[in-house]
């Protein structure tokens, strides 16, 4: 586990750029860079980061950067991989930074492709839950009883779970992580990069702008999200499933905070009734006893879990 | 040595990237283009071609893979039609705005509603806009030149735009045909290493088409407008370059044959240009002084040649193999455009035809050239589109 | 490559932008409250570096942080991250 101190100093992403303040996903991506240095090809779908970068001729990122239609992350990476196992190049990792709309809706099919091909690149959905860049509204990543620009009175389904999906393409790593646990996002950067193959990250990255609260508490709400069990910070690695700290001791329901906390401290719930609340509880609930039993169990598969 | 073969277009585009030394193919099956990436999966599995084919899950994502490979330094390659075609539209554009030389084969079939597999030019055609090359060819031996022809192109600095080289479904695709390929010496001479006009470089990082104001922008666009026309200069000269070593030349942008002395010249693309000629010899043999333009690039679009052509006629008969709806044929439009500016413009009739791939024979043509003779003795064009061999 | 090449023909064939900092300006402006650091309470922990979105925030030779104004939005997160206290929002004056 790397240290605090161990990160280095230097910065890909520059200062001075187009974020939010208090943007979540400013934050992950200073981190990734501190994970992974600089010998990346960043490839970057329609998403807040499109925007981030600033306008030509600058841009805040020092690292090589494509950006590329919303749907085609997945085509476009393994489109350079290809040309770069083609020019005999070993040492430049190729990185997929997309949101959760480019990620989990319009860009499943081209994701979901690349992983069936085995293509050996890094993909990282930063979940804002909803589509950032166009003025938040609902992707299939939202939560249910979120409210965005297009589902005002709140979102009326379940957050599609994405990293489940992944899973059933058995690529060789999948894992969860979240702004808010910096260390625990770089070392999971860190060992994908020395895998082969297919990797997925799936980053809960708390956004002001869309969750509705004061922008110092970024980091705070991807915690309170951990700590009760709405986020879970897990990997599978090679089909076995791992949850990582604290989510390891979140098993016991005693350990969990009430959702309610959660959903009170973010304006975007302000339509969510106690019985909505509810619900969403006995949900989570429901769903950590599963993983209660697969991280028991060792099974060998997460896909045959049957954890729909 | 030069080797002659019996192989299909489609074989024959396989045998092109091959001779290109593509380095990285991402293609998505369609009818009927289908046998040009599994010519090239056997090529690449059988380690005859040294290259990486991307088996993708859709044509937008063959596109878009392309576009990456491209951007990450290596020569690409794809192939698709019709629905194949429209799907990957908005990556068409991103790939000509990205000034990449990407070269793709497109096997023209008829759009649907409703479905139908079998030729015509309106999936190409459509694409006219995007900023890409577009080469028809008449014959197979064309589609394995043209191809080559077209790296050759679009990787010349005055130049960095990606081609569609078009050829029609089932006629060419998948029909048997001798064609010479050249020595690979000669073919390595002629195309030297991929070359484009910018990476994705770890030594010198970009961010590559973030946003762009306004103020910009418009810069952008006219530098690819300078770039079609700077094609259009260099087209005859890579036509007449290749053919020094292959022994065949197209005559660059138009295909003309017996237009010195034409009174009437009938406009065509594609395989139809070939029964076109046939026409035209059993009209001459009548006495009628005809000649056929085939134009083979319909972007940029020869205007010059099209104004020096029409100079001497008395009347041009344009076939379009396609439509807009709710105007008329693509090339009677643009024909009739390029010779607006001029004091003395000949008579123009425009017909459509074989669309979702009926038939046009040699005789059509010869019917469609009489029908218009008529109107070149009365000195008017009494419909000025009318549509070939319609049910009533 | 700077702003100041106003010349087509000086511009790349596609857009190519370079690494700046500074891309959207000096984004200090957009700040209501500033963040204000008492180097005395402060343990050098590093959390308000990691924690900062835009990079505002260095981390000197001997791990104590330096804020750069000119880049500083005034989010917060390091004054609410901070395990000590040792950072104060003040509104800034006029």
């Amino acid at each position: 586990m790397v240290t605090l101190k161990e990160l280095p100093r230097e910065e890909y992403l520059l200062k001075g750029h187009a974020a939010c303040a208090g943007c979540g996903p400013a934050i992950s991506l200073r981190l990734l860079f501190k994970a992974l240095g600089n010998k990346i090809i960043l490839v970057v779908p329609a998403c807040c980061t499109t925007v981030i970068q600033g306008p030509y001729p600058y841009t805040s990122s020092a690292v090589p950067l494509q950006n590329i239609l919303f749907e085609s992350t997945g085509a476009a990476a393994s489109g350079i991989v290809a040309a770069l196992r083609q020019r005999k190049i070993e040492d430049i990792t190729v990185v997929g930074w997309a949101g959760d709309g480019g990620t989990v809706d319009i860009g499943i099919q081209a994701l979901s492709g690349a992983a069936e091909r085995g293509t050996n690149f890094i993909y990282v959905c930063y979940d804002n839950e909803a589509y950032g860049n166009t003025g938040m509204q609902r992707s299939g990543a939202t939560p249910y009883g979120a409210r965005t620009t297009t589902t005002p009175s709140g979102k009326r389904e379940r957050k599609k779970d994405m990293p489940l999906i992944m899973a059933a393409h058995r690529i060789p790593y999948v894992a969860t992580a979240c702004t808010s646990y910096p260390l625990d996002f770089v070392n999971k950067l860190r060992k994908a990069k020395e895998i082969k193959g297919t990797k997925y990250l799936h980053l809960l990255t708390p956004c002001p702008t869309g969750w509705r609260y004061d922008t110092s508490k970024t980091v705070e709400m991807g915690r309170l999200a951990v700590q009760s069990g709405l986020w879970v910070l897990y990997e599978v690695e090679n089909g076995k499933f791992k949850l990582n700290p604290p989510s390891d001791r979140l098993v016991d329901k005693a350990k969990r905070k009430p959702v309610k906390e959660y959903f009170v401290s973010q304006g975007r719930f302000r339509n969510l009734a106690q019985e909505g609340m509810e619900r969403v509880q006995k949900w989570v609930d429901e769903d950590w006893d599963q993983y209660g039993k697969l991280a028991s169990n060792s099974v060998s598969d997460l896909a045959l879990y049957g954890k729909i | 040595m030069t080797q002659t073969i019996i192989d299909t277009a489609n074989h024959l585009a396989g045998y092109a990237a091959k001779a290109a030394r593509v380095k990285v193919i991402a293609a998505y099956p369609i009818t009927p283009q289908t046998t040009v990436v599994e010519k090239i999966a056997d090529f690449v599995e059988s380690g005859e071609m040294d290259a990486e084919y991307i088996r993708v899950e859709s044509e937008h994502s063959a596109m878009v893979a392309c576009i990456g490979a491209a951007a990450a330094g290596v020569r690409t390659f794809t192939a698709t039609s019709a629905h194949g075609l429209a799907l990957m539209h908005e990556a068409l554009h991103w790939a000509s705005g990205s000034r990449l030389p990407i070269v793709m084969a497109v096997v023209n079939r008829a759009m649907g509603a409703p479905w139908s597999i079998w030729p015509d030019l309106s999936d190409s055609l459509s694409q006219r806009d995007t900023g890409w090359i577009q080469f028809y060819c008449a014959d197979n031996q064309e589609v394995f030149d043209t191809i080559i022809q077209a790296y050759k192109l679009c990787e010349d600095e005055r130049v960095f735009l990606p081609a569609m080289v078009c050829l029609e479904g089932f006629i060419l695709s998948h029909t048997y045909a001798p064609a010479k390929i050249p020595d690979q010496e000669k073919i390595d001479s002629f195309l030297p290493e991929y070359k484009s006009g910018w990476i994705l470089d770890v030594n010198r990082p970009y961010s590559h088409a973030n946003l762009v104001a306004p103020e910009w922008y418009m810069e952008f666009r006219y530098m690819i407008q300078e770039a079609m026309e700077n094609a259009k200069r260099l087209i005859p000269q890579i036509d007449r370059e290749y053919g020094k070593f292959s022994g065949l030349e197209y005559g660059g942008l138009i295909e003309k044959y017996k237009c010195e002395d034409a009174d009437l010249i009938v406009f065509t693309m594609g395989t139809m240009g070939s029964d076109a000629k046939l026409a035209v010899d059993r009209l001459r043999k009548e006495g009628l002084k005809v000649g056929s333009a085939r134009v083979r690039v319909y972007r940029p679009f020869p205007i010059e040649e099209v104004v020096k052509l029409a100079g001497r006629a008395k009347m041009l008969t344009t076939i379009d193999r396609h439509i807009s709806f709710g105007m008329e044929g693509f090339l009677a439009s643009e024909i009739k455009a390029s010779l607006f500016d001029q004091k003395d413009r000949p008579l123009i009739a425009g017909f459509i035809a074989g669309l979702g791939g009926r038939d046009v024979t040699s005789e059509t043509i010869e019917r469609i050239v009489k029908k218009s003779l008529k109107c070149m003795h009365t000195g008017r064009v009494e419909k000025e589109t009318e549509w070939v061999d319609l049910r009533e | 490559m700077t702003a100041a090449l106003k010349r087509r023909k000086e511009m790349p064939i596609t857009p190519l932008s370079c690494p700046t900092v500074g891309s959207m300006g000096k984004t200090g402006f957009w700040r209501t409250f500033r963040p204000e650091i008492n180097h005395s309470k402060c343990t050098r922990c590093t959390l308000c570096w990691v924690y900062c979105p835009d990079a505002a925030i260095t981390r000197q030779e001997d791990d104590s942080p330096k804020i750069d104004y000119d880049y500083c939005k005034g989010c917060g997160i390091c004054a609410h991250e901070c395990p000590v206290k040792a950072i104060n929002m003040q509104r800034e004056e006029e």
